[in-house]
């Protein structure tokens, strides 16, 4: 069926007939062959785009934990519409996110999730906006994806001025809660594409937010650096009391180890809402030094009666991993298509933008408001949590709404027993 | 911000003892060259290789890298004599981006293979003195650095021993200068080059092995390693023994001091920058022959 | 007419009518079959238009170039800068684009032609300048540094070719004009007097030299044109993702990536960048395809490497010339 014989679309929603080249001058009508469209008991498709493969294969990974266990939880919470999962694998790499979009649409997936990373999610996104196919992005950081007026993308997930503005906000927190207030905060960033936006934002909003401390100095380093001994030598010699790292897994490591090597002893390591330090391979290399270290993120609300749900069904499939935020905002991406699905049973792109737009999920597992999207397609309702390394596990201790324990600050000395 | 030359200083040291680990890597490479002339693109996948071998046998048998860099390498040796063999030795003749995209294709099966095996996860050994310092005066030095430095330092001494002093290391070397003399004298020239590459895959395999030690390992951290050990190869000298050692050295060294004037992500930019330079002012690197 | 007969001279009337019915089926295609397979079609588009550009540094002058990312990258940034931030259209950025690639192409070839690189020390040259780029552009503010480049997604609803801004079916005409006139260009280089010139420095500098043949001179055009051409393929990307990255951009997977077509298909020949892309983009849906139900990711890459490994064993000289001679197309004057 042509698209062109539906009447009833708006002229924005309408994929035109396509204009070609110039000089060539030729007309085409691309003959879009839809799949028969899900309507009430047949399971939504959900195509996952992930890069499983590549230089972000580790991440993938981590997220599509999330999509293979979404079922099984939907099922346990009774949500009465079922799902079916299209899984592909972006290869890391921009072009092949794009293909492979294309390739899901093709195989009848009526909503679209993934792809964790900013480039390969604005690519994406385009691909959904062309093909009118509700794409749900599960993590993604830059603020542009949602500045370009697309109808048919969400984000659950919080850019990166929304990131800083909580962890910013939660460090006052913590130094309230704790009595202990640092006067001086070196900022270590790693130079990638989160780290570079991260840095500008921090830098943007820090005048605004009113922080008890100053930054002395911004180390920026390379996000394939494969020793820090540097960074960390010039970091000590600022004699910073906070040391604030926006790093990704091998360079927390790395950093925290270089620390402990030159006895650098800040009065604690508190990330501007970063991944790193709540990893599990940076609780197995590091051990008692990986204890006590501060990660504002978004993170699964343990007081969410949603949350056992997951947990127990990922303990289940996977016994060797950690739970973590990557697990988390890919199950909720597919629990908001689901949820959407479930109020309009109809699987019909329209239908579903729709639904999605009037999104108001209460129950689910982050910490924040209901989900809901504004007229971007933003959850603005996403909050941070201060998650703090305690015997060896990320622990909620601010908002104390939702603390699962009381923080610990100043941290203890590198030497010191109470590490274990 | 205000350093003093201490800290500079201590900067150097670290950036030396860095520099030998990278001059054992760079061996590998330099020595396959400079005998068969194959420039070996997978020579950072072989050293990732060579690090999940020494992950694994710390994690299942207890083994400190230390120790277990001597079978590693000599795996390694036994899959660089096999890969020579079976592979490489046909393309010893051809053009330089027929060996590319050979070596090309043996990387991506090398790192895939990686990632299907030991999966996407960063991955290190956790030794009881990894976070160790020596305290010497003011001076603080990571013992895990001074051991790798110094194996790497005994292992690029045996590797010159047995170029200058055995039969066969002095045959190889026959062989490199002089490839039409060596048949006429009647030396296995084909025996001889893939003992070379095995050799130069087990340098790369024992400079896996100590580096396991600095660095968590995870699969696509090859390419980075292929990089920099051209980078130290083409400074030092493509084909030679001392540029090799001349140039990780340079590299450790130069990294440490612009990581500290500069902003540390720009160091790169100056190892690329020597790189370019020693390339138009002397492309032979700075020890190598003249063409 | 002159142009006509060195475009189609000596090509038999077969391999003629075998092209017509190609660049018809192509033309077609977009009527026919899925979006799915436009953009992949798109694709394999890209690969032989930058891969032609390539190879005519590599096949026709033999120039090894490891770093043509850096053209790509320049020429994205270049269009994407003036569009976004002085509201310069992309047909009028193109001239800056290439015109910036051209400068550090020539820059990169007189100081290595000029210095006597040759070979791998050349080819390394080019990867030092590749990376040097990469990490000068992660620091570039007023681009985005590290954090990325975006273009402002408009015109969504109707395609806009003078801004292109639009549909991948017209990404797929405006790249099928540039192969084909890529294509045309280079089987016009081949014929006339500077094909025979970069033959002759491909095949021996030295003797080149000795009969009197302008080797730098020659070379340096080889570069000159080959990095102008790339970057237009830079501008393509840069307006198809609407977004850019250093990392991504001047990456060496992306130099990687666009030299295999035309070595796969066939160093130095016509046909070779086109088909070898083809293949490439080929095995790489079929290998997807066949790994889809495996958890394992790499293994499609395992698979992919071990295609190009087989190729690089049994057909050493690529595809097409296996390819032509099966086919007694072998007459036209390429490489055999």
């Amino acid at each position: 069926m042509s698209k062109e014989s539906k009447s009833g679309r708006g002229i924005s929603r309408r994929q035109f007939a396509q204009v070609t080249a110039a000089g060539a001058g030729l007309l085409s009508m691309p003959a879009i062959v839809r799949h028969a469209i899900a309507q009430g008991n047949a399971p939504l498709k959900v195509g996952v785009l992930l890069p499983r493969s590549g230089v972000q294969a580790g991440l993938g990974q981590a997220c599509q934990r999330g999509a293979d266990i979404a079922e099984a939880v939907l099922n346990d919470l009774n949500y009465g519409v079922k799902i079916e999962l299209l899984n592909a694998d972006t290869e890391s790499n921009v072009d092949i996110a794009r293909t492979q979009a294309e390739k899901l649409i093709n195989s009848g997936a009526n909503v679209l999730t993934g792809a964790f990373d900013s480039g390969q999610s604005a690519a994406i996104a385009q691909v959904a906006e062309q093909r009118s196919i509700p794409y749900v992005i599960n993590i993604a950081a830059a603020p542009q994806i949602t500045e370009q007026g697309y109808k048919y993308v969400f984000r659950n997930f919080p850019t990166a001025p929304m990131l800083i503005t909580d962890a910013l906000a939660l460090q006052k927190d913590l130094f309230a809660a704790t009595g202990k207030t640092p006067k001086t905060a070196v900022l270590m960033s790693v130079n990638d594409t989160f780290g570079t936006a991260m840095q500008n934002g921090i830098k943007a909003l820090f005048p605004k937010l009113q922080m008890p401390y100053e930054i002395v100095d911004v180390i920026s380093y390379d996000p394939r650096a494969k020793d820090l001994s540097v960074e960390v030598a010039k970091a000590k010699a600022t004699k910073a009391e906070l040391v604030m790292p926006v790093s990704r897994l091998n360079d927390a490591i790395l950093l925290v180890q270089e620390m402990v090597k030159q006895r650098y002893e800040p009065m604690g390591i508190v990330n501007p809402g970063a991944p790193g330090m709540y990893e599990q391979q940076f609780y197995k290399t590091l051990g008692k030094y990986s204890e006590f270290c501060v990660s504002n993120v978004p993170w699964l609300n343990p007081r969410s009666k949603m949350t056992p749900v997951l947990a127990k069904r990922f303990k289940e499939k996977f016994p060797n991993d950690l739970l973590e935020l990557n697990v988390g905002f890919t199950f909720e991406a597919i629990l908001i298509a689901a949820d959407a699905y479930k109020r309009t049973k109809s699987a019909h792109p329209f239908a579903m933008i729709e639904a999605l737009r009037a999104t108001k999920i209460e129950d689910h597992v982050m910490v924040g408001g209901p989900i809901a999207f504004n007229s971007k397609g933003q959850n603005v309702n996403i909050k941070s949590a201060a998650v703090q390394n305690l015997k060896r596990q990320p622990v909620v201790v601010l908002p104390a709404d939702s603390a699962a324990a009381k923080p610990v600050f100043p941290m203890p000395k590198w030497g010191a027993k109470s590490r274990g | 911000m205000e350093f003093s030359a201490f800290d500079l200083f201590q900067a150097v040291v670290k950036g030396l003892l860095t520099g030998m680990v990278y001059s054992l890597m760079a061996l590998g490479l330099t020595v396959i060259f400079g005998v068969m002339r194959v420039v070996n693109f997978a020579h950072g996948e072989m050293m990732v290789v060579a690090m999940y071998l020494a992950v694994m046998s710390f994690a299942a048998l207890g083994i400190d890298p230390m120790l277990a860099l001597i079978p590693i390498a000599a795996i390694l040796f036994a899959f660089g004599y096999g890969l020579q063999r079976t592979l490489i030795n046909r393309f010893i003749n051809v053009p330089e981006h027929m060996q590319f995209i050979l070596m090309l294709s043996v990387a991506i099966i090398l790192v895939n293979v990686c990632l299907v095996l030991a999966g996407p996860d960063a991955q290190g050994v956790q030794l009881d003195y990894a976070l160790d310092s020596f305290e010497i005066g003011e001076l603080l030095i990571d013992k895990v650095r001074v051991y790798a430095a110094l194996g790497a330092v005994v292992i690029s001494a045996l590797l010159y021993l047995f170029f200058s002093r055995t039969r066969t290391g002095k045959a190889i070397r026959a062989a490199a200068d002089n490839h039409a003399g060596a048949l006429v004298v009647g030396l296995d020239v084909n025996r001889l080059y893939a003992i070379t590459f095995g050799i130069g895959a087990a340098c790369v395999g024992a400079a896996g092995a100590l580096t396991i030690m600095l660095v968590q390992v995870q699969p696509f951290l090859a390419v980075e390693y292929t990089l920099l050990a051209f980078t130290i190869v083409i400074i030092g000298g493509l084909g030679s023994l001392r540029g090799a050692i001349a140039g990780g050295l340079l590299i450790g060294v130069s990294e440490a001091i612009a990581g500290f004037l500069l902003e540390p992500s720009l160091k790169s930019v100056f190892s690329f920058g020597l790189l370019i330079l020693v390339l138009l002012i002397r492309p032979q690197g700075l020890f190598g022959k003249a063409a | 007419m002159a142009i006509i007969e060195r475009l189609f001279g000596g090509v038999p009337r077969r391999a003629l009518v075998g092209l017509a019915m190609l660049a018809a089926v192509l033309l077609l295609a977009p009527f026919v079959v899925s979006p799915f397979v436009v953009t992949v079609i798109l694709l394999m588009f890209y690969f032989a238009y930058v891969g032609q550009a390539w190879n005519i540094m590599m096949g026709f002058a033999g120039q090894l170039s490891l770093g043509h990312s850096l053209y790509i990258g320049l020429g994205a940034y270049a269009a994407a800068a003036l569009y976004m931030k002085a509201g310069i259209g992309p047909w009028a950025g193109i001239f800056l684009a290439i015109a910036l690639a051209m400068a550090v192409g020539g820059i990169i070839g007189y100081l290595g032609f000029r210095f006597a690189i040759t070979g791998v020390y050349f080819a390394l040259l080019t990867i030092a300048f590749a990376e040097f780029f990469r990490i000068l552009f992660d620091h570039i503010d007023w681009l985005g540094a590290s954090a990325g480049y975006y273009l402002k997604v408009e015109n969504r609803q109707e395609n806009d070719p003078f801004n292109l801004r639009g549909s991948p079916t017209m990404f797929y005409y405006i790249m099928f004009g540039l192969v084909v006139l890529a294509f045309g260009l280079c089987r016009w280089l081949l014929t006339g007097r500077l094909g025979h010139y970069w033959l002759a420095i491909r095949e021996d500098p030295e003797a080149a030299q000795a009969t009197g043949i302008e080797v730098f001179r020659y070379k340096m055009m080889a570069v000159l044109l080959s990095s102008g051409m790339t970057a237009l393929g830079g501008v393509f990307i840069a307006f198809y993702n609407n977004n850019l990255y250093p990392e991504q951009i001047f990456s060496m997977g992306r130099s990687i990536e666009l030299l295999l077509g035309p070595i796969i298909g066939g160093l130095g020949t016509l046909f070779g960048p086109i088909l070898g892309s083809a293949l490439l983009v080929l095995v790489g849906e079929i290998m997807t395809d066949l790994t889809e139900g495996s958890q394992l990711a790499g293994l499609k890459q395992i698979f992919y490497g071990l295609v190009v490994l087989l190729i690089v064993l049994f057909l050493p000289g690529g595809v097409w010339p296996w390819l032509a001679r099966l086919c007694g197309f072998d007459r036209d004057g390429e490489r055999k």
